[in-house]
């Protein structure tokens, strides 16, 4: 049993290291390039040949690590862990039943809908208790204990209170991304410096213009950094969820591929798509930081 | 313009600026520390005078009190007769660590605190001042990309745009280098020369007191009193190398203990 365990988990924890290169490479030529762009002196041919130089590392090591796969595949058969190939198979018998989109389509929209409900309130919530410093007095205590509990231990109340459906599985997210999206934009306010709030009174600003004209901006890079951070733990929180709560997701792809006639393959083709869209959704969120006027709250120096 | 008198403060000016009996006290884990104590200081309109003084001895503090950003625990200012109950646009305070805004343009910077006006005045309005203090070109961008001392010349002009009755500047330019601290000092005198504006400006250095102000105001160590009230009666531009110059230099130097050979 256990000698039959440990190949998998070393293979997800390959699969994972793989990710995690990818993504920072990803994410190192992305900065490169936007830096790329802005030099005008830099023609553009010469900001693609940066990516490639950039990518080709990462690529290479991927491309080492699937042929190290194939080769431990090779030499110790078994019939239900796939090597690469298998899970291109997984991958291919996927978008032949059309699961493949659905899926995705599934994990993305409850994803959305519990990211964008925690956002919306938590983030204003978070900037006023931030401000006014008795709200936070008051409230602290309460959030340091709901912060540590897993989203996952709110799984039988998600069902109690919703159902076995998407309602439960939104749930989880948005308390999954409340807690902390709430934090970060707690210690946001608290981080902004007091010469800027001084110097907008100085200019005459009333509190309405204070906050949307100081506090504001000076929150929105921590506050971009928190989102980023939030919206991983989101894409964590939706493929557990799924597992338990509904029948459709990435999530329930995994479980399902498993106890519906052990189709490893299809498990971990599951966990590439998992990874790539969490990669991609990464990137998106990243590239926020790009945007000129919330460049400063990323500065290097 | 150039007119052919000689700039020499003027014996009789009205008074900008009063501040009368003023003490500080801070408050701190049940613990009362003074951090000014009986401060009076009268300065007239268009007067240009430095708070001298160590580091940490309150010259900040008594700032940032003319600005209204904290009350004094006794004692009163005022500013033409009005008693400071609060920042106001018509004083502005240009800030030691930078305070300008680095979510905005320079042109975003200097046109913060004209949101009111219309475009059509506000725009030249900015252009005005990115030309005093010469950031032409660098309209469009951030402060991010700027020196410390063009984002000090920044937050001067930020300041200057409100056009307001007096500039209350905390060590402007404290972290810049000799070099550039210079320049930004003739610029200074330059703009206040064509504004004349009312100049309180706080520095713990002694020939950068002696050659801008008007008059210097020596003050001693916590709890900080008026040790002294220097005239400095030269003309601009400064001879920094002239024996009155060196006198008067020389004097501050006693007057705050130091021996002036190292």
């Amino acid at each position: 049993m256990v000698g039959k365990e440990n190949p998998q988990a070393s293979q997800r924890q390959v699969l994972f290291q793989t990710f995690l290169k990818l993504h920072d490479s990803v994410c190192a030529s992305a900065r490169s390039a936007a830096r790329a762009n802005e030099d005008p002196q830099m023609p553009e041919d010469s900001a693609a040949r940066m990516n490639l130089r950039l990518l080709w590392r990462p690529l290479a090591f991927i491309a080492l690590l699937l042929v190290l796969w194939e080769i431990g595949i090779r030499r110790q058969p078994s019939h239900l862990l796939p090597g690469p190939w298998g899970v291109v198979g997984g991958i291919l018998d996927l978008v032949h039943h059309g699961l493949l989109l659905k899926y995705v389509v599934a994990s993305l929209f409850r994803v959305t809908w519990g990211f964008t409900l925690a956002v919306a309130l938590a983030i204003p919530l978070g900037l006023a208790i931030g401000w006014y410093r008795r709200a936070e007095l008051a409230l602290n205590p309460i959030l340091q204990i709901l912060r540590p509990i897993s989203p996952l231990a709110w799984i039988p109340i998600a069902i109690l209170w919703f159902g076995v459906g998407d309602l439960a599985a939104v749930f989880l997210i948005f308390v999954g991304c409340f807690f902390p999206l709430m934090l970060t934009a707690i210690n946001a306010v608290h981080s902004v410096p007091a010469v800027y709030i001084h110097a907008g009174r100085n200019f005459g600003l009333g509190s309405a213009a204070l906050v949307r004209r100081i506090l504001y901006p000076a929150v929105v890079p921590s506050l971009i950094v928190g989102l980023r951070i939030t919206l991983g733990i989101a894409w964590l929180v939706v493929v557990a969820a799924e597992m338990i709560a509904v029948s459709s997701g990435l999530g329930f792809l995994i479980v399902d591929a498993r106890n519906a006639g052990n189709r490893y393959d299809l498990v971990v083709a599951g966990m590439v798509i998992i990874g790539i869209i969490g990669l991609l959704l990464d990137f998106g969120m990243q590239s926020l930081q790009n945007i000129r006027s919330f460049r400063w709250g990323y500065s290097e120096d | 313009m150039a007119q052919a008198q000689p700039i020499v403060a003027p014996a009789v000016v009205r008074t900008k600026l009063s501040v009368d009996r003023v003490s500080v006290a801070f408050e701190r884990d049940g613990k009362r520390t003074e951090v000014l104590r009986d401060i009076d200081l009268e300065v007239g309109d268009g007067e240009f005078v430095c708070l001298l003084g160590p580091s940490g001895c309150g010259k900040t503090t008594l700032l940032n009190a003319m600005a209204g950003f904290l009350s004094p625990s006794s004692g009163a200012i005022r500013v033409d007769g009005e008693t400071v109950r609060g920042p106001d646009p018509r004083r502005i305070f240009v800030f030691q660590e930078r305070g300008v805004f680095p979510w905005l343009t320079v042109e975003g910077n200097i046109g913060f605190g004209l949101s009111k006006l219309p475009k059509t005045e506000r725009d030249p309005r900015i252009a005005h001042y990115i030309r005093m203090v010469g950031l032409q070109g660098f309209e469009k961008t951030y402060p991010q990309e700027l020196s410390g001392g063009m984002k000090q010349r920044l937050e001067v002009a930020r300041a200057l745009a409100v056009n307001p009755d007096m500039l209350l500047l905390d060590e402007p330019f404290g972290a810049l280098d000799s070099i550039t601290r210079l320049g930004l000092r003739a610029e200074l005198l330059r703009i206040w020369e064509a504004e004349r504006k009312t100049i309180i400006f706080v520095t713990h250095d002694i020939d950068e007191a002696v050659q801008l102000a008007d008059r210097v105001v020596v003050m001693s160590a916590r709890p900080a009193r008026i040790q002294e009230i220097v005239t400095i009666d030269i003309a601009h531009p400064r001879d920094i190398s002239s024996p009155r110059y060196l006198d008067l230099r020389d004097g501050i130097f006693q007057q705050i203990g130091l021996a002036h050979k190292l």
